[in-house]
């Protein structure tokens, strides 16, 4: 039996975390699905490697980050645009390569982006709870002990593919396909939306703020959501509504009038008034949002959001079968 | 509507209806039969449906949620009834000497009219394992705190508004803590890691009482 392989966190933040696909199917005990914030970032980094789409990665959001590996072991780094350098040497982003025992990884602050991903072959195998690896930072559960990394920790992986000849020399996959873009120097990020169930109880001026203003990510912005700051939000009466399930992506709009955005660790149950959830397709998006950038939303049709997610799954089927070739 | 992926479907009136919870959770039960729904989820006096909408068509998630609501089923839920042992007041039942000085009441009666209902499980949610319970004596009904507690140790007893509840994990709150109870409701690593499920019913009993 061969030693199992192990990886050193070197340095770290402790938002820092194990995150894989989630855990779906618990919503009606209260238990959100979670994992990573970018998904298909995730999903491609595990395609390079010939992991399972799901296999459990780092999120990491605090830079730098470093790691030791311990043995041989295929890496791919995706999601926001890092710095990233393996011994030293200086690796494109969106790339998988191969790193000796021993040998350092480097992801340095992202010059576009908030969060890279960090895929290792054959996945971190801390144990599953509720069916999944993902960290749930807010209750405290899955990934290691519940929580976020720390400097000095082991991370166990699982049993990997032999590392091809493709990765020994090291590839890449241009995400602009399936990305689309990222915003421009300083323009604002524009994000797809639905309107909400109460929608219509905000007024004419109201729904025009929300597609006209530029909303801007504050401070309070974590994996459970992100407050924006903008013009003040009031329904044109004031909403008693009982609680009911929410989803990520959804516009919560509280008394204050400043509108958050639920994301991967949102409760499963809210009780203020929605104004639009912004589409599967672009959750990823959000995700790559640094505190400070400036969205724009911008109103859909449902056929819309449906074709944007065929589009997304197209793109990675794509990338997915482009990966089985090398 | 909550995306293209999940709708809400919603019949609450101005106040909570236990019938209408029935037929919530039955409601619930029939629409995970339907191809493609991934989650039915329970609130308070409505549902959201949660579905792949490349599988299945939005359209087609909303026809069948009216279908299954005319025909007005109320499946007979076998919930269990649950005791949860509580000890009032002291460090950890904190706000119980202000709550009954609110409402001009002594501690005794507060925890009298606070143990004397059976309470409903409406639905679990917010939280893993958080539940909302209906049956609180309006009497005890109690606006929430002006300013929230950054953190409310897990097994707190409270009340928030009309609400009675419990926390299942350590997490911050604006409702009143009554008292602290040892009983577990979420545990992530048992096999069925959370204790309660809509259509159960809850008794909370004094074990002790610290003026």
């Amino acid at each position: 039996m061969t030693e199992r392989r192990t990886i050193e966190i070197l340095s770290t933040g402790a938002l820092n975390s194990v995150q894989d696909h989630g855990r779906p199917g618990h919503l009606d005990a209260g238990i959100g699905r979670g994992g990573t914030m970018d998904r298909p970032a995730l999903t491609i980094a595990n395609r390079m490697l010939g992991n399972a789409d799901d296999a459990a990665g780092i999120e990491i959001a605090l830079f730098p980050f470093r790691i030791r590996f311990r043995a041989r072991t295929a890496f791919a780094v995706t999601g926001a645009d890092c710095e990233v350098k393996l011994a030293g040497r200086a690796l494109p982003s969106w790339w998988a390569a191969v790193a000796e025992a021993g040998e350092t990884l480097t992801i340095d602050i992202p010059r576009r982006g908030a969060r890279a991903l960090l895929a290792l072959a054959g996945g971190i195998d801390v144990p599953k709870v509720i069916g999944a690896r993902a960290t749930d930072l807010k209750s405290r559960f899955g990934g290691l002990d519940g929580r976020g990394l720390l400097r000095g920790d082991t991370l166990p992986l699982g049993e990997a593919l032999p590392v091809s000849r493709a990765l020994t020399q090291g590839f890449g996959v241009d995400p602009v396909p399936l990305r689309g873009f990222w915003p421009a120097n300083g323009a604002p990020l524009r994000l797809r939306v639905l309107p909400a169930a109460e929608y219509e109880a905000f007024g004419p001026a109201e729904r025009q703020a929300l597609v006209e203003a530029d909303w801007t990510v504050t401070g309070n912005a974590n994996r459970m959501g992100y407050r924006l700051a903008g013009p003040e939000l009031k329904p044109a009466r004031p909403l008693e509504l009982f609680s009911h399930g929410i989803m990520p992506g959804v516009v919560q709009v509280p008394p204050g009038g400043q509108p958050i955005i639920q994301l991967a660790e949102a409760n499963t149950c809210g009780g203020y008034p929605k104004i639009a959830t912004i589409i599967e397709a672009d959750l990823w998006r959000l995700a790559q949002a640094p505190v400070g950038t400036r969205l724009r939303f911008e109103v859909v049709a449902r056929d819309t959001a449906i074709a944007a997610l065929k589009a997304e799954r197209d793109g990675l089927d794509r990338i997915g079968r482009a990966l089985k070739l090398i | 509507m909550e995306g293209a992926g999940a709708v809400l479907f919603d019949v609450a009136g101005t106040v909570f209806s236990d019938a209408l919870q029935a037929r919530i959770w039955s409601l619930a039960a029939a629409m995970k039969t339907l191809p493609g729904v991934s989650e039915a989820v329970p609130g308070m006096n409505n549902l959201m449906i949660v579905f792949d909408p490349l599988a299945v068509a939005p359209e087609t998630v909303e026809r069948r949620l009216l279908d299954a609501w005319t025909a007005g089923d109320t499946a007979e839920i076998a919930g269990r009834l649950i005791e949860i042992a509580v000890d009032y007041g002291g460090a950890g039942g904190e706000d119980l000497p202000d709550f009954a000085a609110r409402l001009g009441l002594d501690v005794e009666e507060v925890v009298r009219r606070h143990t004397a209902p059976t309470y409903s499980v409406a639905a679990v949610g917010a939280m893993p394992g958080f539940v909302y319970l209906s049956g609180l004596d309006p009497t005890l009904t109690m606006p929430r705190r002006a300013l929230p507690r950054m953190s409310a140790p897990v097994g707190s007893v409270m009340i928030g508004g009309a609400q009675a509840g419990i926390m299942p994990v350590t997490a911050p709150t604006g409702w009143h803590i009554l008292g602290l109870t040892d009983t577990v409701l979420f545990d992530p690593a048992a096999e069925v890691p959370v204790l309660c499920r809509p259509g159960d019913r809850i008794r909370f009993v004094a074990r002790s009482l610290t003026r």
